[in-house]
């Protein structure tokens, strides 16, 4: 049972205590992954594509390799070859074979002993292209004329006679979808594009990597998840997996793109080369932009049907994605959150993973919804207008709930959207009044929520104080939420619990923090593992004792025997039962290997007021409210800023960010002056609410909440946007430039 | 005896079938199941997929136990971001 449902009476779980890193972190002694120094250390540069699509005829590394200090040059004759799928795709994407697949591709890398020296020796690397013809726009890449990428790459799921570049094709549904649009008294259907944008993590990738001749590595890197380092760099280099260490420094940012390899092979392969010396590499924004995964774009015909009175009939969703050059676009996911807010009779999903002349899409927080949530939600915002009907009624008359058959299938268990609306109905925000040129929007999202495979170790100390081994990097307050945890359940003070990211050679094999499963699923792994620990504790009791070790419970930190038939005996203590540890067995820990089960989705609620300026068409937002689901907050502080960091980031890919490329294919904006991640002055103060339905799966009611905030405001905004100026935009990012020619035009963009 | 659901996409591997019958008391056996039945379906299970059972999503856990009123679906792998 969760112990949600019997004790809501918790001392450290829903406080707000300082954050366990904070000391590091504002004195600069958090180690980052470019502060990582080794003796003897190289440094590496990459040479990479300047163009989107090219044969590579020759590489020369001569004259790099004469200058004084260049000590190995690697290229793809340097890596291991017949490899396939996934690991055929990383390893492509690391490194270029005979095609450059798009502007930014790793073709060639150096090491060197300096820096500079390194980046001078990758200048002198000549490469020898023949232009290919290429393209960028998914509805471009799915044309039958469009320039096949990679012939090949198309799975199963592809019937023949589709377009070369089609590598994934999905098609699901339930209910009968006809009789569904003809029940309706409105069927709309429109077509939305999102552009792809970029995690935008401040931290650039960076690593140091030491590989010898006897297959023996390590490395300092950033990154989600440094057992998926392991086992992409094992992969790619033809290793065995045990013989790499990983070890993951703190991360300033990684929002799903520091959950796969990028140049970190490149360090192992030259420092192999380079005669085992560390090589490090470092990368900068303009690489980081060009050859990181951003996500994908997208290009989604949606059609709903609605009764006068706001009930959804029908709806479909066709969705077209690009995720780059290799298979991987989040089409699937975006057409499972599509209509998952909504209890309608007949859905239908159809999805194209579409490869086009861009860098390899990573995972972006929450992948495919907010593109989805833009579609769908804008849409519904629209039909509401039309049949003027109130948005957040229409949303409560359709919510799913509790049993109802979700659009991807399954039943919802335990769900909080009606919550989520309920909330933003009744926040003073809803009922702040607007002026000219004003606009408010609503919208709902949808995310999963994941576990995974975990890992998690945890043991007393001598002193009655706890440590707790993990694998999952923290990115969003993890260690905090962990420790507080762990000393609700141990009944100690949430200082006397110090929770440790550590190496790959410490504990079984982790999944990356993602998928919003460090709190939920590495949570409940270290609370499984200290309820272990306690059940050694009570047995050391009940052996001083004398007694049965089932007539001993813990409370508060303290053994006691388990009523008046147990015996009499003072409480013992942690730490007493700690200090003699070595004399009564040893020593004492608790561990959990396993994939958690009981994940909970997760929903959300979004409401923008925005002003439009008519005569530049600058977006300003004015207000912004989040309501989502947490299930039971941990860290109400850290719930909160991972709501507000959802939505910031969702405000840039609404009204400002996205890949520009030219005509020639190459990248046209990849610093962060040109690609631009919204700035405080940008933003006002994002209001929240966090809504409780606790999660029955987890032992203190968790779901997941750093992705679903993401989703909501790409709809929430757009439909501001239209309630200010009277126009649609159906294309994002609504810059000023689009917003003021839908004004100008007085037609919708 | 356990009901899979599958995704409609998956009809042209189970002879149109989009609910089918299998014997087995895990995820696993269910799956191994499936592939005996339809084999056109190993590349997909292969290739990675999560399961739903009562509306609870594992991308892994062959032994998670699926009891004959349990409602299961297979679903595209799912990742986190």
């Amino acid at each position: 049972m969760a112990k949600d449902e019997f004790n809501t009476g918790f001392k450290l779980v829903g406080t707000r205590p300082n954050r366990p890193d904070g000391l590091d972190k504002v004195t600069g002694r958090a180690r980052y992954g470019a502060d990582m120094t080794m003796p003897g250390m190289l440094w590496g540069a990459v040479v990479r594509s300047p163009h989107a699509h090219a044969r590579i005829k020759k590489i020369d590394a001569s004259k790099a390799l004469a200058l004084d200090g260049v000590k190995a040059v690697v290229t793809r004759a340097d890596f291991p070859t017949g490899l396939t799928g996934e690991d055929w795709n990383l390893q492509e994407n690391s490194m270029a074979g005979d095609v450059a697949l798009y502007d930014g591709h790793a073709v060639a890398a150096v090491a060197a002993t300096s820096a500079l020296l390194a980046q001078d020796a990758a200048a002198l690397i000549e490469v020898e292209y023949e232009v290919l013809p290429h393209v960028i726009d998914v509805d471009d890449a799915i044309k039958p004329d469009a320039p096949a990428i990679r012939p090949g790459s198309a799975d199963h799921s592809v019937p023949e006679g589709f377009p070369a570049n089609v590598v994934r094709y999905i098609d699901y549904g339930h209910g009968d979808l006809e009789a569904g649009f003809a029940a309706a008294d409105l069927v709309m259907e429109k077509t939305y594009l999102t552009e792809a944008t970029h995690q935008g993590y401040i931290e650039p990738q960076a690593c140091v990597g030491q590989l010898g001749a006897d297959g023996k590595g390590e490395m300092w890197v950033c990154t989600q998840g440094h057992w998926f380092i392991r086992q992409m760099c094992s992969a790619i280099l033809g290793l065995e997996v045990a013989q790499l260490r990983i070890t993951a420094s703190e991360i300033g940012g990684g929002f799903g793109g520091k959950t796969m390899v990028f140049m970190e092979p490149l360090s192992l392969a030259l420092s192999k080369k380079a005669g085992g010396r560390p090589v490090k590499l470092v990368m900068n924004r303009a690489e980081v932009l060009r050859a990181t995964g951003p996500t994908a774009s997208a290009s989604m015909d949606v059609k709903i049907g609605m009764t006068r009175d706001g009930r959804m009939t029908a709806g479909k969703a066709v969705f077209r994605m690009q995720g780059g050059a290799f298979p991987g676009a989040p089409v699937d996911s975006a057409l499972d959150c599509a209509f998952a807010n909504y209890d309608m009779p007949a859905v239908y999903h159809e999805g194209f993973d579409v490869l086009a002349n861009r860098p390899k899409a990573a995972a972006y927080r929450a992948p495919g919804s907010p593109m989805a949530a833009f579609a769908v939600e804008s849409l519904v915002d629209e039909m509401c207008r039309e049949l003027g009907l109130d948005p957040i009624d229409t949303r409560l008359k359709n919510a799913a709930r509790e049993g109802t058959k979700a659009s991807y299938g399954p039943t919802y268990n335990k769900i909080g959207l009606v919550e989520t609306l309920e909330a933003v109905k009744s926040h003073p925000n809803y009922a702040e009044p607007l002026g000219p040129n004003q606009g408010r929007g609503v919208a709902s999202g949808f995310w999963f929520n994941y576990n995974g495979d975990t890992a998690v170790s945890m043991a007393i100390a001598e002193d009655g104080t706890a440590q707790v081994s993990v694998g999952t990097p923290d990115i969003g307050g993890s260690r905090a939420s962990l420790a507080m945890m762990v000393g609700e359940t141990l009944g100690v003070p949430y200082e006397h619990v110090r929770v440790n990211v550590v190496e790959t050679g410490a504990l079984g094999i982790n999944e990356p923090t993602h998928g919003s499963r460090a709190t939920f699923a590495t949570g409940k792994a270290a609370v499984v593992a200290t309820e272990q620990a306690i059940a050694e504790m009570c047995r050391r009791a009940a052996a001083e004792w004398d007694i049965d070790p089932d007539a001993v419970e813990w409370i508060d930190g303290s053994a006691q025997p388990a009523g008046p038939n147990a015996g009499k005996f003072p409480p013992m203590k942690i730490g007493e039962i700690a200090g003699k540890m070595s004399t009564t067995g040893g020593p004492i820990a608790g561990h959990y290997e396993g994939f958690p089960d009981g994940v909970g989705v997760s929903f959300g609620t979004h409401v923008v007021d925005v002003e439009v300026d008519p005569e530049t068409g600058h977006t300003k937002i004015l207000r912004y409210l989040v309501a989502q689901d947490a299930g039971r907050a941990i860290h109400p502080a850290y719930v909160e800023g991972q709501f507000q960091g959802g939505a910031v980031q969702g405000i840039g890919w609404a009204l400002n960010e996205e890949y520009v490329y030219g005509e020639d294919g190459r990248l046209q904006n990849a610093t962060f002056l040109d690609y631009r991640v919204p700035v405080a002055s940008d933003l006002p103060k994002i209001d929240t609410v966090i809504v409780e339905v606790p999660n029955p799966g987890h032992p203190y009611g968790v779901r997941g909440v750093g992705e679903t905030g993401i989703a909501p405001p790409l709809p929430a905004i757009a439909n501001a946007v239209a309630a200010a100026t009277g126009q649609r935009l159906r294309h994002l990012p609504m810059t000023p430039v689009k917003v003021l020619e839908a004004i100008q035009a007085g037609q919708d963009g | 005896m356990v009901e899979i659901n599958l995704w409609s996409g998956l009809r042209r591997f189970t002879d149109g079938e989009l609910v089918v019958e299998v014997e087995a008391d895990t995820i696993g056996k269910a799956l191994d199941a499936l592939i005996e039945k339809y084999p056109g379906l190993a590349p997909v299970i292969e290739a990675g997929i999560s399961v739903a059972v009562d509306g609870e999503i594992t991308t892994a856990g062959r032994n998670i136990p699926v009891r004959p009123d349990s409602e299961v679906y297979l679903m595209r792998r799912l990742k986190g971001g």
